[in-house]
Order: C-alpha cells, then sequence, then structure tokens
C-alpha cells in the first residue's frame, strides 16, 4: 500500500470511529424525541404521529410541581457551588502552602467520582443525627440542597481552577504595583478574567442539580419530590410515553440553553481579548 | 478586663480574619462538616445497635463503668454471607469491565478528535458535552426502549445475529433477550461514562507535542511505535485520570442497575440502597457503604494525586 491510499485509509477510519461515537452518543436521545410523537399506548410499535402526550404533560400536576422544585433547588445550587467553589478554586491555585491542603483538595475532588449512595446515605445519617439533637433541619428542600452543593462546589471548583491556574500572574502583580488594594484587585483584575469560568460553572451545576437522582432521593422528604425522582419513579415501572415527552422538551430546552450559552461566554471572552491586546499596544 | 481592652479586641479579631484565611477557611470549614463528618457518622452508625428507631449510644456510662460497645455483627455478616462479598465482586467486575470498554471506545476517539482540524475541534468537543449536560436519567431510560422488544437496537442487534454471540459469551441468558442482563447493564454503564473518559483523554492528547512524533519518525519509528511509545506514555495522565472517573462511580452506581440490570445482576450501590429503603436497616446499610468506601480508597488515593498533580502543572 503506498504511503497516499494509507494516509485516505487511515483518515477515513478515523472519521468513521467519530461518527460512530457520535451516533452512539446521540441515538438514545433520537429515539426518546422520536417515541414522544408516538401515537400508540404500547411502548416501541410506531402508530402515527400524535401531540397528545405533550398536551397531557400540561395537566400533569405531579410533574409540574415537582419541576419548580427542581428549578427552584438548582437556581440555589449554582449559585451557592459557584460561591464556594471560587473561594476553594482561590485557596488551593492562591495559596500553595497552608495546614492540611492535602486534605482539602483531596475533599474537593473526591465527590467527583464518590459513588453518590455513599454520599447521599453519609449525609442523611448526620442530617438526622443533627435534627434528633436540635429539631431541625426538616427533611425537604433544604436538606436537597445541601447534598446537590456538596457535588456542585466539586465541579465548579474544577472549572474555575482551571481557569485561575491559566492566568497570568503578573497582570496581577502589576496593579498591586499600581497600588490597588487586593479587593480591587480582585474586582477589577482578577473576576473580569474568571467570569467566563464562573458562568460556565454554574450552567453545569444546575443541569447537575436538576438532574440528580440519588441524592435527592436520600435526602427528599414528604412533600418534597424533584421532577428526576418522578421520572425515575415512572421510569422504574417500565416504558411510558409521557416521560417521552418530558425527555424532549428538556432535551429542546438544555440544547438551545447550553448552545446560546457557550456561544455568548465565548465572544465574550473573544471581545475580552481584543480589548486586552488593544490596550496592550497602547 | 478594662473596657479599653475589650475594645482593643475588635481590631485584633478583625487582623485574624485576613482574606485568606476566610477564602481557605469557608470551604474548608464546609466541607469538614458536611463531606468528612458524615463519613464518621456512617462509620459509627454502622457499629451501633438499633433500638426501635433510635441508636444506642456507642459510649455508655453507668456504675463507675465506662462501656465501649461496637456491634460488628453487620460486618461479620458481610464476610460471611456469600450473596454479599459476591455482589461485591460482580460490582468490582462490572466497573472493571466498563472501564476497559470506554478506555477501547473513547481514546481513539479522543485521538482523533485531538487529530482534526483545529477548527472543528471545539465542534467537536461541544457534540461530547451536549449529551452529558442532557439528563443522563433520560438518556438510560431511552436504552431501555432501544434494548426491549421492538426495540431500535434490539431489532438491529438480532439482525445481524449478534445476541447468539452474546449469548455464546455468555452475556445474555439466551438469544433475542437483550433488556435486563449483563450486557444491557454494562452498555449503559458504557455509554452513560463514555463523555468521562473522552473529555481527559481529549484534554491531555491535544497538549501533545507533534513534533516529539516527527522527531520519532526521524529516527526510524513507525507511526505505530512511535504511538505506542511516545503519545500512549505521555498520556498516561489522562488515561488514569479517566479510567478513575468510570471505574469508581461504576462501582457504586444504582440507578442505572436498576433500570437496565436484571434480577442477577445485583450490584452493591442497589443493595445497598434495598437495605436503607426497602429493610429500612440503616446500620446494615452503613455497613455495606463503609465496605464500599474500602473498597474504593485506593483508586480513590490514585485519583486525588493525579488530580492534584494535573491541577499544579495547570499554573
Amino acid at each position: 500500500m503506498s504511503r497516499g491510499t494509507s494516509a485516505a485509509f487511515n483518515r477515513r477510519f478515523a472519521v468513521g470511529w467519530l461518527v460512530a461515537g457520535f451516533v452512539f452518543l446521540y441515538l438514545p436521545i433520537l429515539a426518546l424525541v422520536v417515541y414522544s410523537f408516538n401515537d400508540s399506548p404500547v411502548p416501541n410499535v410506531w402508530r402515527g404521529f400524535t401531540l397528545k402526550w405533550y398536551a397531557a404533560l400540561a395537566e400533569d400536576h405531579e410533574l409540574i410541581t415537582s419541576l419548580w422544585l427542581s428549578l427552584r433547588i438548582a437556581f440555589m445550587t449554582a449559585c451557592g457551588s459557584v460561591l464556594l467553589g471560587t473561594l476553594a478554586a482561590f485557596a488551593l491555585v492562591k495559596y500553595r502552602r497552608f495546614t492540611g491542603r492535602t486534605v482539602f483538595s483531596g475533599m474537593v475532588n473526591a465527590p467527583l467520582v464518590m459513588p453518590e449512595v455513599v454520599v447521599g446515605l453519609s449525609l442523611l445519617l448526620m442530617l438526622v443525627s443533627v435534627q434528633r439533637a436540635l429539631g431541625f433541619p426538616e427533611r425537604g428542600t433544604l436538606t436537597i440542597w445541601l447534598g446537590h452543593l456538596l457535588l456542585g462546589l466539586a465541579y465548579a471548583t474544577v472549572v474555575i481552577q482551571a481557569r485561575l491556574g491559566e492566568l497570568n500572574p503578573q497582570l496581577e502583580e502589576a496593579a498591586m504595583d499600581l497600588g490597588a488594594r487586593p479587593h480591587q484587585v480582585f474586582r477589577l483584575v482578577t473576576l473580569p478574567m474568571i467570569t467566563q469560568s464562573m458562568l460556565s460553572a454554574w450552567l453545569l451545576t444546575f443541569t447537575l442539580s436538576l438532574d440528580d437522582v440519588v441524592l435527592s432521593a436520600f435526602l427528599s422528604g414528604p412533600g418534597a419530590t424533584t421532577m428526576p425522582l418522578v421520572i425515575f419513579s415512572r421510569a422504574r415501572l417500565g416504558l411510558n410515553p409521557s416521560v417521552n415527552a418530558i425527555a424532549t422538551v428538556v432535551v429542546v430546552v438544555v440544547s438551545i440553553g447550553v448552545i446560546a450559552a457557550s456561544y455568548a461566554i465565548a465572544r465574550a471572552e473573544r471581545r475580552r481579548q481584543l480589548e486586552m491586546a488593544e490596550a496592550a499596544r497602547h | 478586663m478594662s473596657l479599653a481592652r475589650i475594645g482593643a479586641l475588635g481590631p485584633q479579631l478583625r487582623g485574624w480574619f485576613t482574606g485568606r484565611r476566610l477564602v481557605i477557611g469557608i470551604p474548608y470549614f464546609w466541607l469538614l462538616v458536611f463531606f468528612l463528618l458524615p463519613f464518621l457518622i456512617l462509620a459509627k452508625i454502622s457499629v451501633s445497635e438499633m433500638e426501635t428507631v433510635h441508636f444506642k449510644d456507642l459510649i455508655t456510662y453507668s456504675d463507675g463503668l465506662l462501656r465501649l460497645t461496637l456491634k460488628l455483627g453487620n460486618y461479620v455478616f458481610i464476610t460471611e454471607d456469600e450473596l454479599y462479598w459476591r455482589t461485591y465482586l460482580a460490582s468490582l467486575k462490572y466497573a472493571a469491565a466498563t472501564t476497559v470498554l470506554c478506555l477501547a471506545i473513547g481514546y481513539p476517539f479522543a485521538y482523533f478528535m485531538a487529530r482534526a482540524r483545529s477548527s472543528v475541534q471545539p465542534a467537536l468537543l461541544m457534540l461530547v458535552m451536549l449529551p452529558f449536560w442532557t439528563s443522563f436519567l433520560l438518556r438510560v431510560y431511552s436504552w431501555k426502549g432501544l434494548l426491549s422488544e421492538n426495540g431500535w437496537v434490539a431489532d438491529a442487534l438480532i439482525a445481524v445475529g449478534a445476541d447468539h454471540l452474546l449469548a455464546a459469551a455468555g452475556l445474555i441468558p439466551a438469544a433475542g433477550k437483550l433488556m435486563h442482563t449483563p450486557f444491557s447493564l454494562v452498555l449503559g454503564m458504557v455509554y452513560t461514562y463514555l463523555p468521562f473518559m473522552i473529555l481527559p483523554l481529549y484534554g491531555n492528547l491535544a497538549k501533545l507535542d507533534l513534533r516529539l512524533l516527527e522527531a520519532a519518525a526521524d529516527l526510524g519509528a513507525t507511526p505505530w511505535v512511535a504511538f505506542w511509545k511516545v503519545t500512549v506514555p505521555l498520556s498516561k495522565a489522562g488515561i488514569i485520570a479517566g479510567s478513575m472517573l468510570v471505574f469508581i462511580p461504576c462501582v457504586g452506581e444504582y440507578v442505572i442497575p436498576e433500570l437496565l440490570g436484571g434480577p442477577e445482576t445485583m450490584m452493591i450501590g442497589r443493595t445497598m440502597w434495598d437495605e436503607f429503603f426497602s429493610n429500612n436497616d440503616w446500620p446494615m446499610a452503613s455497613a455495606v457503604a463503609v465496605v464500599m468506601i474500602l473498597l474504593i480508597l485506593v483508586p480513590l488515593a490514585i485519583f486525588n494525586k493525579y488530580q492534584a498533580e494535573a491541577q499544579e502543572r495547570g499554573r
């Protein structure tokens, strides 16, 4: 085989592998969407097009109530995670030595991989112990939020830390040399440069919280059922067209949101870099 | 204490609460209370005795006797009962199989992504991330449909006769039955965790200095040799990070075995869930969880070490 054909073969093989991988990743999403329009009570058997499952969603009070709760928890989780994650990322990037730094970075990273059943159970046992001693917190929105925050903190820290690590420390040093106080350096120099990663972290932790089943199952109480818990209890019983309809709505909303947000973030980032280049020339 | 001295305490206190102390202290304290302390309580409850709905205290004092009562019964039961340790072994086996398959699919995928034209790379990255943003629960649920009777994937596999191969390999009990088998379980886990393998590998391979490969070629290495002797060793950190990101959560996975697994594919996350929610045996569930933590302790340490090193290099 000559070098040219072998290179062409390699190229085709690479493209084929990537296409096959993306088909694998997207096939289930496509199937969810297609079957949400299926006019048949029997799943997997196509009987023509319908929108009745979407119409049924509007009447589905269990689902709508749980969606509101999920959105509220996700919003609070995302805000809390970014706040704590920014602090944790700062601690890890700016302060190279402090007592217990290894333990700290271990505790930040462990929730990324720790099986959720373990995190959920142990957090629940602690909260129950606290509740028996102090009389609060009741299991419900607050306890679910605490659990999601733990997971969100880990993800937010990783995202923000990656960005902070890339920054050129000379910019902050220059600001300090020009007489800026530490909080001014943070507000005027560091913060604008990490805003992009903070927004990404916010979106990521928002979707993580909106999606979580296991932590919510352990930490929820009577009356605090999140949307994934409702979906999970239906999915456990078998295939259910209402789940397909919710899924399609979720897929469409999240895709539009993520693509729009990434586009906006990328554009803001480009503009900022242009401004910096412009400033550097003067 | 005179008033003047109390007044002087103010600035002193303010001096103690420096920016540095707060930046480190707030998240540190948070994690100690909500991450580390719960594990200690978990360990404590795993050796506690249940008294209707309350736990007995571990340390009691009466008649001048200080007693420490540890109920090790749960641990004895886990080691002696065959069902438990077989479930642990099965969980490790399924997690390992998932990790190997993710690496086999994900490494070439990440490699080809990193070698694609730089103008399309952001789009490819976006495409890998996007399913990861859409609900994991719904995507796993969708496999239920795809693998059930008349499902797209089930039909395709049966049409090409792949079900006979899978049945011969012992991954499904009989040809034609794909759902609720070890096959559907591992497929679901590979599907869910593949992006966790691809992303760190891509991050690693995209940074690879291509001049090293040119140098290898100049020194007479074929592309295949250069790949094994240069690319793979240099991407070791990505391989380890990706493998741990897949392996550790898979060991304790609950949702995927519950939706896609069957009665014979017991996994430890599911056992623990049942002990807690069905049997209401909190000490037993805690003991199962403690043993699970011990099993993943070494992979966890490796993950933390590589994660910390990657973060040190990142700056």
